[in-house]
């Protein structure tokens, strides 16, 4: 139906664009993966697996990215247990004030994350609001230091600023839930919790397994809350990757670092497709 | 029985509910209480009111100048990102062509890949090219990551037009580029301003790109980030009052454009639902 010209006209420019600032640059991350480092600090270009197996060895870059893992799982979880009870309110509770509560989660969404991590910083420091008011109230009396610089600060933090992406998704399954099988189930004489588990939750699952990818994969990339609110105990495994690529100058074994990154992400979106597929199918 | 009446009552789950929007908007209304604080930018009770942190920062050169550029920056972006988001949403909207799943799949991958793998990159990029890092590193870096926000907004536009108008054109004679000029552009208008201002808003809140691309001249969050690192006064505080004032605003108005069309529910979802979704149908 559309001529040639046209459908050349609104794909080339997008796949041209997309080619030389998108695909270049990650393939531009695998080969710098195989490359190495001169004590000269050259890259060297003779292609090899030193950075993937210094990556295997040292001990230290695992348990950091072990520790990533941990931190995402976390951040995951809290925010399920935040955001599917809201988003299964909003749904099927909030009767006329729905559209007012669907826009108090979605300004928190977009709204700044430098400016939320910052919050929370000044909340949680040991001079910070926080300990202010535990000893207002006389519950402690001294500051609690480990509010702050702890991974604890992370998880708290990076579950604030995600909630609202895993509330969304949950959201919209909730509301494709077909109401005349939530009726027809009360009809039946199952009871509230029993139609809940039986016919909501099983189709509500796509929702909660998109939201749960979106809160596990951002985490797991995240390195500006372990720099804001972590310190030292806080490190997660992108950090490693912006020392490599600032101070610490190996690119090759940052971008070892990365690719690896990378490929657990798309494994992991790979999979979740999958498994909606299947849930949506079945 | 009739499910909304049953459902009416349910106070535990209100009682819960209101608790995560206590969470979500904790840290906000305490970043913007003690704005005016006069005592700093912790300890509890606050007090002493004042404005003095807000007349700092009208008097801060820098602050102003790294505001200057993000809007600049942020400007240019929805530019590129229309440029290119357009096309490829009328492409997955209308076209059929070998590849289409996996273009979908690359333009939308910087929404779901962290932000560190993308400037990563887009730095490996600009170095293995001579490019030096300035704002116009930082601008093309916006500009690509968002073509990802503008295709998937344009394409929800897209997806509610009536054909009918378009179809009833090109009966009477017009040619494809008539009818998008006349009959397509206009009838997206609303989209396209909802997408441009979350376009906008997103370019001047992005950090996790602008980090690794970064020159010489901050944007705002990078301004703001390097003062974090001295030590954190209230005038952060009051700066980033505006910020959300203005993210807020932005954000409603984008909100309330774009329900005007669509299904209020589906309006923020679409968009990050459909980066793990394969086709639409």
């Amino acid at each position: 139906m559309y001529s040639r010209a046209y459908k050349s006209a609104v794909t080339i420019p997008p796949l041209l664009w997309i080619s030389t600032f998108l695909l270049v640059p990650y393939s531009l991350l695998f080969c710098y993966s195989f490359w190495s480092v001169s004590p000269q600090q050259t890259i060297i270009h003779n292609w090899n697996l030193q950075n993937y197996l210094q990556l295997v060895r040292n001990p230290i870059h695992l348990s950091v990215l072990f520790r990533s893992m941990r931190i995402a799982g976390a951040v995951t979880l809290f925010a399920l247990l935040l955001g599917y009870p809201l988003a299964y309110f909003l749904s099927f509770h909030a009767a006329k004030r729905k559209d007012l509560l669907y826009q108090l989660v979605i300004i928190p969404l977009w709204a700044s994350y430098l400016v939320r991590g910052y919050a929370w910083k000044t909340i949680l420091g040991s001079d910070g609001v926080l300990n202010g008011l535990l000893q207002y109230l006389h519950i402690t009396r001294h500051p609690v230091e480990f509010f702050l610089y702890s991974p604890f600060a992370v998880v708290l933090t990076l579950t604030h600023i995600y909630t609202p992406f895993t509330f969304l998704p949950i959201y919209a399954s909730l509301e494709h839930v077909p109401r005349n099988l939530v009726e027809a189930s009360h009809d039946l004489g199952a009871s509230p919790w029993s139609t809940f588990r039986r016919v909501i939750l099983p189709l509500s699952l796509p929702g909660v397994l998109a939201g749960a990818t979106f809160a596990f994969v951002l985490t797991l990339g995240d390195f500006l809350a372990p720099l804001l609110v972590g310190g030292a105990s806080g490190i997660m495994i992108s950090n490693i990757v912006v020392s490599l690529f600032g101070a610490a100058y190996n690119w090759p074994l940052g971008a070892a670092i990365s690719l690896c990154m990378l490929l657990l992400v798309l494994s992991l979106l790979f999979a979740t497709e999958r498994l909606e597929r299947k849930l949506t199918l079945s | 029985m009739n499910v909304a009446v049953n459902s009416s009552r349910a106070p535990l789950l209100t009682v819960y509910a209101t608790l995560v929007y206590a969470f979500l908007y904790f840290p906000i209304v305490v970043l913007v209480l003690y704005s005016f604080n006069g005592s700093g930018v912790g300890g509890f009770p606050p007090s002493g009111w004042t404005f003095d942190w807000y007349r700092q920062l009208l008097q801060d050169g820098p602050l102003w100048d790294a505001v200057l550029n993000s809007i600049i920056v942020a400007a240019i972006a929805v530019g590129i990102s229309f440029a290119l988001g357009l096309p490829a949403a009328l492409a997955l909207d209308r076209s059929q062509f070998p590849g289409k799943a996996l273009f979908r799949r690359i333009v939308l991958l910087p929404l779901i890949l962290p932000g560190i793998i993308t400037g990563l990159s887009l730095l490996m990029l600009f170095v293995a090219i001579g490019m030096k890092l300035s704002l116009v590193t930082i601008t093309l870096g916006h500009g690509t990551a968002l073509i990802s926000v503008a295709t998937t907004e344009i394409f929800a536009g897209l997806q509610k037009l009536d054909r009918a108008q378009e179809e009833a054109s090109l009966d009477l004679g017009a040619n494809h580029w008539k009818t998008f000029w006349r009959i397509t552009l206009p009838h997206l208008r609303v989209s396209l301003i909802a997408a441009a201002l979350l376009i906008f808003t997103l370019s001047l809140d992005e950090i996790a790109l602008s980090f690794f691309l970064i020159g010489r001249d901050n944007t705002l969050p990078l301004e703001i980030w390097s003062r974090l690192r001295r030590g954190i006064t209230p005038e952060i505080n009051a700066i980033s009052t505006l910020i959300l004032a203005f993210s807020i605003a932005t954000i409603l108005i984008w909100y309330r454009l774009r329900t005007r069309t669509a299904l209020a529910e589906e309006a923020g979802a679409q968009l990050l639902a459909s980066t793990l979704e394969g086709e639409h149908s």
